[in-house]
């Protein structure tokens, strides 16, 4: 193999990586996300520190970090592992509830456009242009900020700028399999509309769904904690992943701790949710194909 | 070439279709708001009466549909109104914050297109190689960083620790500086913003690329052309790579919003007088002028954006036009 001229050699190459191993970099990115999210949920109860109890002000503050406190202290004096941990829970309550969410409108909107077809098909597809046309995140951001919302409200604001893209996917899903012999039986057997797009379409549109809703989980992640890092999201005393970044911002240099940790679990929940949707989504396409 | 017209026309007028309704949102979101401008000037030796006579200045005291249809009759004829929180026209003030937007963003999507194809082009030589695969690694923490997170990471490393770029603003405050001198200050203020912001792009980038060239390698022509005993250099600059690459020019496009929605982080932390500083601190300050416009001008970038490369890609690519033309 003469590697100058690597270009001749691209016919040789496999078109599909072996599943085996697609499946050994799937559970490495799957164990990742168990272990981040039994780290958030369990963890908050087993550190000695709560996430807003405030320390001695004079001698507990902006501790560097030591085994008594893993993650360094803040200008408040409060424990920053503790509140990272706390702060987990809370981002990825809100990824997951958004995604959930979000996923249904899109699966619903999708079977229905893709199933009807025709004209319904076609105006709410133009529809879903223009909300794509849309500036969502500058939207977002003045309607959380005018009307000083609580991080609660992000779910439904999320949600709603989110769906589309899932819709999407979805009705083209659904444009073939409409045409698939056992869609054909359901409906020579006299089934309802209903019962044809809830029992039989949609659980078989789920692969794509589930491919776009793990990509998904990692946008609102960071989406959510660019917001509440912006005082948009999350406000303290509640911790968030976020906001725990904001409060280490004008501190950088003497206290870089604070800053530093929460970012690095974004960055591991994040890359592990993309890791998996990544290897789902090609082995998903190779067994489709 | 009438179909390319009437296919024009036809975006043209969905792109004016929705400039209205980000407009009209946009309104209503800002006027139904609870909190009032003038609770900015409320202070303790005001008196109502000033307050009062502010909000008829500012047209505040109408029925909503009244300012809605005055705003409107405004803002097609390009006035924008006065800053309530600069108290200058709307229109100065976007003046000078656009171009340094277009700055950073344009430095960004030179960088990442760079970055993107080199690494691009490199996966799909080396396709399934152990070089592909890493790359690949990398590229997937690129796209999975906290862009904010990120910038805050650059200027503790390279700003406060080792000091070698500022961490803050366009130019230096107290530079005096001409020609040269100017451009090296402010090409050190570029530096981290733009690589910042580059990194999440140049992977979408390079994983596009990689992609589009693996399929164009696969075939018939190339094979071909290989037949026939062409130099691998040759076929890759002349007749893979161009086809390849040629797509990439609809990312733009894409990376629209999303290049001015990093925007808005990027120069809130380093501080970058542009369009998204200015928009968020509008915001946080009810500055409903100022708002709108950014809020307008911003999602007018995406649509044309949206609009010419739809264009280019019909242009480029004659099946695509085809579809239109049947359609």
């Amino acid at each position: 193999m003469n590697s100058a001229e690597p270009a001749i050699l691209i016919e040789s190459i496999p078109n599909i990586i072996p599943e085996k191993k697609l499946r050994g970099s799937l559970k490495l990115g799957l164990l990742l996300m168990v272990v981040l999210a039994a780290v958030v949920t369990l963890g908050p109860l087993l550190v000695e520190h709560s996430p807003t109890d405030q320390g001695d002000l004079l001698t507990e503050r902006y501790l560097a970090p030591s085994p008594e406190h893993p993650f360094g202290t803040d200008k408040f004096a409060r424990d920053v592992f503790s509140r990272v941990l706390n702060g987990g829970r809370i981002s990825l309550i809100i990824a997951l509830s958004v995604v959930l969410l979000s996923m249904t409108i899109g699966l619903a909107y999708g079977t229905i456009a893709g199933y009807a077809g025709g004209i319904v098909d076609a105006f709410m597809m133009r529809f879903l242009d223009f909300l794509l046309a849309f500036p969502a995140v500058f939207l977002t951001i003045t309607v959380i900020a005018l009307f000083d919302m609580n991080h609660w409200y992000l779910i439904p604001i999320l949600s709603l700028t989110g769906w589309m893209e899932s819709a999407r996917i979805v009705r083209a899903e659904t444009l073939s399999l409409k045409e698939r012999e056992f869609i054909l039986a359901t409906k020579a057997l006299g089934y309802s509309h209903a019962r044809i797009l809830v029992k039989h379409i949609m659980p078989n549109a789920l692969g794509p769904v589930i491919v776009a809703a793990t990509f998904k989980v990692g946008e609102i992640i960071l989406l959510e904690s660019a917001l509440s890092f912006f005082g948009l999201g999350v406000q303290p005393p509640d911790a968030s992943w976020g906001n725990i970044i904001q409060d280490g911002r004008h501190v950088l240099f003497r206290a870089w701790w604070i800053s530093t940790f929460p970012g690095l679990f974004i960055l591991l929940a994040v890359t592990s949710v993309n890791l998996v949707g990544e290897k789902l989504q090609s082995l998903f396409t190779s067994v489709w194909k | 070439m009438i179909s390319m017209a009437r296919y024009f026309l036809r975006r043209t007028l969905q792109s004016v279709i929705i400039a209205w309704g980000v407009l009209t949102i946009t309104f209503f979101i800002i006027h139904l708001a609870p909190g009032d401008p003038t609770s900015l000037y409320i202070r303790p030796d005001i008196d109502p009466e000033t307050i009062s006579n502010i909000r008829r200045q500012m047209g505040l005291d109408q029925a909503l549909w009244q300012q809605y249809l005055l705003w409107l009759k405004q803002f097609a004829s390009g006035n924008f109104g006065i800053s309530f929180v600069h108290n200058r026209p709307v229109t100065d003030i976007l003046g000078e914050a656009i171009p340094n937007t277009l700055q950073l963003t344009g430095t960004v999507f030179l960088l990442q297109l760079i970055l993107g194809i080199n690494l691009g082009v490199l996966m799909a030589l080396k396709y399934g190689s152990r070089t592909d695969k890493a790359i690949n690694a990398i590229l997937l923490f690129f796209y999975s960083v906290p862009g904010f997170w990120l910038a805050l990471m650059a200027i503790m490393v390279f700003s406060l620790r080792l000091m070698w770029l500022p961490s803050s603003q366009m130019q230096s405050l107290s530079l005096e500086g001409q020609g040269l001198v100017l451009f090296w200050d402010r090409l050190r203020h570029l530096v981290l913003p733009a690589a910042v912001l580059s990194i999440p792009f140049s992977a979408y980038t390079a994983r596009f690329v990689r992609s589009s060239l693996v399929d164009v390698l696969q075939q018939d022509y190339i094979r071909t052309a290989r037949a026939y005993g062409l130099r691998p250099a040759r076929l890759l600059f002349k007749y893979a790579l161009r086809n390849a690459l040629l797509p990439t020019i609809t990312l733009l496009g894409l990376y629209l919003p999303f290049l001015l929605g990093g925007a808005v982080i990027t120069e809130q932390i380093f501080a970058w007088p542009g369009i998204g500083k200015l928009t968020i601190n509008a915001v946080f300050t009810h500055d409903f002028p100022l708002i709108l416009a950014s809020t307008f001008i911003t999602a007018m970038a995406v649509v044309i954006g949206n609009q010419i490369s739809d264009m280019l890609y019909a242009l480029i690519d004659p099946r695509i036009r085809l579809l239109n033309e049947q359609g």
